[in-house]
């Protein structure tokens, strides 16, 4: 007898509480994120600098060395860089990156010298095709870059390069301190 | 409605009177269906959806229209534009017939129902008991699903909706007497004209009895409406989607009709019977002003219930076949048998009824709305002690 009426007092009482603690959800904000489109930042600005999307190549600073192209351990890099005779400069006549093949690993960053190849935070690559997703960074063949031994002058370069450089040294060595404080040591 | 439709005849008379009777019911009816019912059961999935979202700390669907307020119409469209799958082993009869009955056993109940003091369909004598007897329909129409798709899980839920609605219908059944018994009439107008304006002349304020019998029809309706947490026959974790699961398109968009329009029903019932219905002060001689005002507290009344459903939806979880059972049969049926005697005994001690009782049950509810809110301050605070973010 006493178990029938403490469940009925039971039943009460708890439905009671749950109906409050439901109630009170009503003035607590959702915590749904409605990407991608009503959003006060985008997502890929809210991610790490070192955060590995989708590959980029600033050719104003490709050396043509083809570091990368080697690094690579699935080959979706191919680069087509051919000696010109007569200038003696580096010529560009290809640079592909299959976006599709890519697996993301950051090993053709790592080795370039100028920081040219490097990671976007960018993560949305959804196609209609697989060709779209090649990308090719090659239209017009043009001339590698050259560092100067004076330091870069062009003013159209040099925030390029500067950007290059920084990418290189938070992304390649992820422990930029410890790491030349060990070597010293 | 009667004499609105003789007024609009003039003096027609014979087959021509029946004839224009006819059309003139038919039309009436066919507005409410198209006007009022079905945009109302699709407000209500949308509201549901919503409401239900912000319990989960969610959003819930926000695209269509403002707010996503247009996002029923376009679920209705989609689902009209479906395929109307037959499958090859169902009872092709009455697997066609059976959403109708449960829309039609659905519909039927909106003759009875009152909107204001002059609006209603038609004031039967004996409102209520069709409301419940027209109600019992859906279980035919709900049987006749589960058994003519010939999958187990349909048969299942078509089973447990026919004994959960079976067994329901006793508690709530007995749970509408003690308002009937205070209001000497079964007709839903005369059950409001018997109640006052005032909260605590409400019937639910009669008694602690009268508030018991309130409560019990409320959950006895929200199990008779297959509402969570009474949901067994279409359990989705359970069942797939029980008597729907072989249903598409049009046919599977007019259970849930049903379902949804039920709500307004039940809120509607629970208004008339024990919140005082559509009365409102006599504020004003302006017939017209009066009845906008008694049908704006009637349908407000009303979406409050249909609120706590959702609500209670979003709160508690759907019990076992056996809880089910044990908590109709063993607590509700004799706690309603309880109520609706001592009811009849007090109105045997206190023939003018009770001024102290009725005040004493009013200051109880106040006391757990306060002490409700209460409880959601506190949870408010606590909340905001783990992080949350509280909107104003």
């Amino acid at each position: 007898m006493t178990g029938y009426l403490s469940n009925i007092t039971s039943a009460f009482a708890t439905t009671f509480e749950a109906l409050s603690v439901t109630f009170s959800h009503l003035f607590r904000t959702p915590y749904t994120v409605q990407y991608p489109d009503r959003l006060a930042v985008r997502v890929q600005d809210t991610l790490p600098y070192r955060y590995r999307g989708i590959l980029e190549v600033d050719l104003e600073i490709c050396t043509g060395c083809l570091a990368c192209e080697r690094a690579c351990p699935i080959d979706c890099i191919v680069i087509d860089a051919v000696k010109d005779k007569a200038t003696k400069e580096m010529i560009l006549r290809r640079f592909d990156i299959d976006i599709a093949k890519c697996m993301f690993c950051g090993l053709c960053s790592e080795p370039c010298p100028t920081g040219s190849i490097h990671h976007t935070r960018e993560f949305e690559g959804a196609d209609y095709s697989l060709e779209s997703l090649v990308k090719r960074f090659v239209r017009v063949p043009v001339a590698a870059y050259k560092p100067k031994k004076t330091g870069e002058d062009d003013a159209a370069i040099v925030p390029i390069l500067e950007r290059g450089m920084r990418y290189i040294e938070e992304f390649a060595t992820p422990d930029a301190g410890a790491g030349k404080g060990d070597k010293a040591a | 409605m009667q004499a609105f439709i003789d007024g609009l005849i003039g003096d027609a008379s014979g087959l021509q009177r029946e004839i224009y009777y006819l059309v003139g019911m038919l039309g009436f009816g066919a507005l409410v269906v198209f006007g009022f019912i079905l945009p109302l059961a699709g407000v209500f999935s949308w509201l549901e959806r919503r409401v239900w979202a912000r319990m989960q700390s969610r959003i819930g669907p926000n695209r269509v229209g403002p707010f996503g307020a247009l996002q029923w119409l376009a679920d209705g469209l989609k689902n009209l534009l479906k395929e109307d799958v037959i499958p090859q082993a169902a009872d092709p009869w009455l697997f066609r017939i059976a959403p109708y009955v449960v829309v039609t056993g659905f519909v039927a109940a909106w003759v009875a129902i009152p909107f204001a003091g002059p609006l209603i369909i038609a004031d039967l004598n004996i409102g209520i008991l069709y409301i419940t007897a027209v109600t019992s329909l859906v279980v035919i129409g709900i049987l006749m699903a589960g058994w003519s798709s010939n999958n187990k899980w349909s048969m299942l839920g078509g089973i447990r909706s026919a004994t959960q609605i079976v067994s329901y219908e006793i508690p709530a059944g007995l749970a509408l007497f003690p308002a009937v018994l205070l209001s000497g009439t079964l007709s839903m107008q005369g059950i409001i004209a018997a109640q006052g304006w005032q909260p605590w002349m409400w019937h639910m304020f009669h008694s602690p009895f009268a508030l018991l019998a309130f409560l019990l029809f409320f959950t006895g309706l929200l199990a008779e409406g297959n509402r969570t947490p009474f949901d067994l026959p279409e359990a989705e974790s359970e069942l797939v989607a029980g008597f729907a699961t072989e249903y598409s398109g049009m046919r599977s968009l007019l259970f849930f009709l049903a379902e949804w329009g039920n709500l307004y029903v039940i809120g509607a019932l629970v208004t008339t019977l024990y919140m005082g219905g559509w009365q409102v002060p006599p504020f004003t001689e302006n017939a017209v002003l009066l009845t906008l005002a008694q049908f704006a507290t009637f349908v407000l009344k009303t979406f409050f219930w249909v609120f706590v459903a959702f609500w209670i939806r979003a709160t508690l979880p759907r019990v076992r076949v056996d809880q089910l059972m044990s908590l109709c049969w063993k607590y509700m049926v004799p706690m309603a048998l309880a109520a609706v005697l001592a009811t009849a005994t007090l109105m045997v001690v206190f023939p003018e009824g009770s001024a102290p009782l009725r005040y004493a049950t009013f200051a109880i509810v106040v006391l757990a709305v306060l002490q409700f809110f209460r409880r959601v301050v506190f949870h408010l605070r606590r909340a905001r002690g783990m992080g949350w973010t509280i909107a104003g």
